[in-house]
């Protein structure tokens, strides 16, 4: 299991197991971290799943490919780190991830 | 004004639910008209994630969300429901002898005696921009689609977007607009290349001005837009003059007039019985991701066997005292018959 950590708007922490190969959203929804929507549920198609991620963990996360990028353009203050968590997939070398939700989703 | 169209079954949303609700129907001898806000069948499955597989349809291993729409539309082919596109239902009355009268946001008039809700997560409407204060201009300075083109003519036109429409507008308005801003937060756009390479060598040749950023403030009175703030550039921030603005960010769903038909709800859901799927109001039935009951799973499939059993309630309100038969498709000749199946 992956530790994961969401720091809701409000400055909630929710910390999570996770497992490798399900995404960020994923366990934000399984856990009820406010202020994540995932209207389209999970295929890219929405931009209500943006999340910060925290600044020491953004090169491991990486870069959004061009189809998240695209779907980014709706999202609610885009920020350099801004990804859409069902694209980030869990894996070992994100254990301790911090992901802070935006004040709202588009 | 159009003549009141009459049918059977008026269904709400031609998602994957309301088009196998055509089906059931159809089976029991009910005509449906079909009413959806985008342009063409699918709902979700067209307008999301066409390409996406769906792996727990039974008996398909793996379709597409696009593949399983057009399967829908050969399905119900034989019964050959009626659609409108485009509108969206806006008021809903019912008559004294038990029909509904369903007006559309463009003042179409339907008449049937069961209305089905297959509405999904609602209408696609234009999503808001996060602008501070932009609903005051709504409707007056702020607009989300192009009715008329005149309507842009010699004003200070801002278009915010990175997509086919943010372009395609830019375009096609830029002769007529006093001044074309186009704002995109990024300098890469989704839309058709050769439709960004014309932006960029208009903006070569100054008839028009794009800036990367996002617009942070709006400034004006009594709805009428004056000038625009925009952030995160290379410049900082730079106001741009602004009469007109045409954001297109793209669609989000919201349940809209529906949730002023007198219906029960159930945090934007409608509750539903599970024999029939009726609402809360006799005659209209809610099928789908939008109805809601203990045990409710958003699976297409659950929405597959809400419509059968709906179907048998809807047909005690179309023709009472009728007696129902039922009947497997793969036996009956009198189903098979209103398939086009030859034997």
């Amino acid at each position: 299991m992956t530790k994961l950590t969401y720091i809701a708007h409000d400055g909630t922490r929710f910390d999570v197991e996770a497992e490798n190969g399900s995404t960020v959203m994923e366990n934000a929804i399984r856990n009820a971290v406010p202020g994540i929507e995932a209207e389209c549920g999970g295929a890219c198609a929405c931009a209500t799943c943006h999340v910060y991620v925290d600044e020491a963990w953004t090169a491991e996360v990486g870069e959004p490919e061009a189809m998240e990028e695209d779907m980014l353009d709706f999202a609610y203050e885009v920020q350099p780190n801004s990804r859409l968590s069902c694209q980030i997939k869990v894996r070992d070398a994100l254990d301790g991830l911090v992901v802070r939700v935006p004040e709202r989703q588009g | 004004m159009t003549d009141t169209i009459k049918t059977d079954v008026l269904v709400v949303g031609a998602g994957p639910i309301g088009l196998f609700a055509v089906f059931e129907l159809g089976l029991l001898d009910m005509k449906c008209h079909l009413i959806d806000i985008l342009d063409r069948p699918g709902g979700q499955c067209a307008e999301l994630y066409p390409e996406k597989p769906i792996y727990d349809i039974p008996g398909w291993p793996t379709i597409s969300a696009q593949g399983l729409v057009d399967k829908l539309m050969e399905q119900i082919h034989p019964f050959k429901p009626d659609f409108t596109f485009n509108r969206m239902v806006s008021s809903l009355e019912k008559l004294e002898d038990g029909t509904f009268r369903v007006a559309t946001d463009e003042g179409e008039m339907f008449e049937a005696k069961v209305v089905v809700i297959a509405a999904g997560g609602g209408s696609f409407q234009p999503k808001r921009p996060p602008i501070p204060g932009i609903e005051a201009y709504e409707g007056k300075s702020v607009f989300y689609s192009v009715r008329r083109m005149e309507d842009f003519r010699g004003h200070d036109l801002v278009i915010v977007g990175g997509g086919d429409s943010a372009l395609d507008w830019t375009l096609n308005l830029q002769p007529i607009a006093k001044s074309v801003t186009l704002v995109h937060r990024r300098p890469e756009f989704r839309a058709a290349p050769d439709s960004v390479n014309k932006m960029y060598a208009m903006q070569e040749m100054k008839h028009l001005q794009f800036l990367v950023g996002q617009v942070s403030g709006l400034a004006g009175a009594d709805g009428q837009l004056a000038s625009a703030t925009i952030k995160g550039g290379p410049d900082g921030d730079v106001e741009v003059p602004c009469t007109r603005m045409l954001p297109f960010f793209g669609l989000t769903m919201k349940l809209g007039p529906i949730a002023e038909w007198g219906l029960n709800l159930h945090e934007n859901l409608i509750p539903v019985d599970t024999e029939k799927f009726q609402t809360s109001i006799p005659g209209i039935f809610a099928v789908g991701d939008i109805n809601w009951y203990p045990g409710k799973l958003k699976l297409i499939l659950s929405g597959f066997h809400e419509v059968a059993l709906m179907a048998q309630a809807a047909k005690r309100i179309v023709s009472p005292g009728e007696r129902i038969v039922f009947q497997y498709t793969t036996s009956s000749t009198s189903l098979q018959k209103k398939l086009g199946v030859h034997d």
